[in-house]
């Protein structure tokens, strides 16, 4: 599914990656940790080409995706959640999912002026595939809410409910679990084995170790840009490495 | 939600009905001649809002749009033959084409940055405006620009210019209105609130920011055209620095992202002036003010506040009946 090769980034004099490769599974969720400042998100933001990296490639299915675009990645399969939220604040919840419904939908300037036909169509059926992404999240009563307003947990579930109503074959989340409570964390794991069922292809970045082994079939460990294991959650947590890496020592 | 459509609906049908009978209320010439300025700027302020209140991309100097339409319009009928109509459509796609290709450059810088760039533009603008007397009359202005005809029926007085006028606006306003409630109306909106996230979804956010930014030049483009042929005469201090600031301060104070508010803004600040006379040219710096007071106290605009107003009171009234139906 996905596939990293030799993934370089170099900021300045900073190596923030060196080299690191591995792949996605089809249909399965694997996770990808390390300790602050590992490179987690600078992978992220890579793969999803918000960041050209030095060397290195990115391939999706096959197709060498390295020097994409951000806005070309999404009608390919590929989307992302932030770290911090990244709502579209002064709009409702329905309207936020809409947009996440952009590149299956194609009325340009010109159609929407005039409301022709095709474009009301489209509209209607916009609005119901986003209602039942509400509803898949369960976020169907708050539709009608600005998303600005909405509590950072539900603000979580929007953004997911955004990424999924894109259609993508792979959803990349950035700390998903990061300021949810245990309740909301756990509900949040059911959500991303629901997701991975409707086969999509799930990756993480997160902090939170009990959801990660809880949810993932495989796992990546970054630490200091390096790769420095890749297994299973049984082979990782007794990786002596790993265990080194997390704990300081050696 | 088919209700929230025909209840726009209904708002649009009430709005335009009473800007096509407002006339028939009004005494003597002199409001009517107001209205048709007020009809003009609103349709400069929707297409500045469509950009700056929905795609959040600032633009200081459309008023080099508005001067572009008017002459181009006003130097080719004045010297030619030509169907105005026809000019008023070619003058509109040939800003329509400069806009998209100086909208390329531009778009890319942000915030303090793009108006920086769109506000040279409008300098560099008025400057060609003045030097090019040849063709522009220069300093001293443009005259002898003919009215517009249909056949024999010349737009040349006030009342026939109203309705020319408010045509083109409430066309541009319902146009403006089903833009903004579409998909690209919902992109240009999460451009504005995250843009990295709208290009995640998919927005590509660079060409679209170009093509409203187009749109809204071509609006302008119209409006200046229509301007050229009510005046009659046109100079330079129309088009200016001046004017941008001005339709700045329209949307600010109506409104942003509201056509509703872009017209609120654009009625206030036309009729002000007249009012404001007597702090002759200090009134950019009651702008200003204004501005400023805005953005500090009422960041959504006029508009806005009628809305928190209507519905304070409508809770109120709620409430009262509430209150009779306990007792």
């Amino acid at each position: 599914m996905l596939r990293l090769n030799g993934i370089t980034k170099v900021f300045g004099g900073l190596i923030a990656l060196e080299d690191v490769s591995f792949s996605v599974e089809d249909g399965s969720i694997t996770g990808v940790i390390g300790p602050n400042g590992a490179g987690k998100t600078t992978l992220f933001n890579i793969v999803t080409g918000l960041y050209t990296q030095t060397t290195g490639e990115v391939y999706l299915d096959g197709q060498n995706i390295s020097l994409f675009e951000t806005e070309a990645l999404a009608k390919l399969g590929l989307v992302r959640t932030f770290q911090n939220v990244e709502l579209f604040g002064k709009m409702t919840v329905l309207e936020n999912v809409m947009v996440g419904l952009h590149t299956k939908s194609r009325s340009g300037i010109f159609s929407s002026a005039f409301r022709l036909p095709g474009q009301i169509r489209e509209e209607k059926l916009i609005r119901e595939k986003s209602r039942g992404w509400l509803d898949f999240t369960g976020m169907g009563d708050l539709a009608e809410m600005t998303a600005g307003s909405l509590p950072f947990g539900k603000g979580r579930l929007l953004e997911i409910s955004r990424a999924l109503a894109a259609g993508p074959k792979i959803i990349l989340m950035d700390e998903p679990a990061a300021g949810l409570n245990s309740r909301e964390t756990l509900e949040l794991a059911g959500l991303i084995r629901k997701i991975r069922e409707s086969g999509v292809t799930v990756v993480l970045v997160e902090h939170d170790m009990d959801l990660v082994m809880d949810v993932c079939d495989a796992i990546v460990v970054l630490n200091l840009g390096k790769k420095l294991a890749q297994g299973t959650p049984r082979d990782i947590q007794e990786n002596p490495d790993v265990i080194a890496a997390y704990l300081g020592e050696g | 939600m088919i209700t929230e459509k025909r209840r726009q609906l209904l708002i649009f049908l009430i709005f335009a009905l009473a800007a096509l009978s407002a006339p028939f209320f009004l005494k003597g010439n002199y409001l009517l001649n107001v209205l048709i300025f007020v009809g003009i700027n609103t349709m400069l302020a929707v297409g500045l809002n469509l950009l700056l209140g929905y795609a959040g991309q600032i633009s200081l100097g459309h008023a080099a749009f508005f001067g572009m339409g008017a002459y181009l319009s006003g130097i080719i009928t004045a010297r030619y033959p030509v169907e105005p109509f026809l000019v008023i459509a070619c003058a509109a796609a040939c800003v329509g084409v400069i806009a998209f290709v100086i909208g390329f450059p531009i778009l890319k810088l942000k915030g303090h940055y793009l108006a920086m760039a769109t506000l040279g533009f409008g300098i560099i603008m008025y400057i060609i405006f003045n030097e090019t007397v040849e063709w522009t009359g220069g300093p001293s202005g443009l005259s002898g620009i003919p009215n517009l005809r249909i056949g024999s029926w010349v737009f040349d007085n006030d009342w026939n210019n109203y309705y020319l006028v408010w045509s083109f606006t409430l066309a541009v306003m319902l146009l403006s209105i089903n833009l903004s409630q579409s998909r690209i109306g919902r992109a240009l909106r999460a451009i504005h609130d995250s843009e990295v996230a709208a290009r995640v979804m998919g927005v590509r956010a660079r060409i679209l920011k170009v093509q409203i930014f187009t749109v809204s030049a071509v609006i302008s483009a119209v409006a200046g055209s229509l301007y050229a042929h009510i005046m009659t005469f046109i100079a330079p201090s129309s088009f200016g620095f001046h004017f941008s600031v001005e339709l700045l301060t329209m949307i600010v104070i109506g409104g942003l992202g509201s056509i509703y508010g872009s017209f609120l803004g654009a009625a206030i600040l036309t009729m002000l002036p007249e009012f404001l006379r007597v702090f002759q040219d200090l009134d950019i710096i009651v702008y200003g003010l204004m501005l400023i007071l805005m953005t500090m106290f009422m960041p959504g605009g006029l508009i806005s506040g009628l809305e928190s107003v209507m519905k304070i009171l409508s809770a109120r009234i709620g409430k009262r009946r509430d209150d009779h139906a306990q007792t």
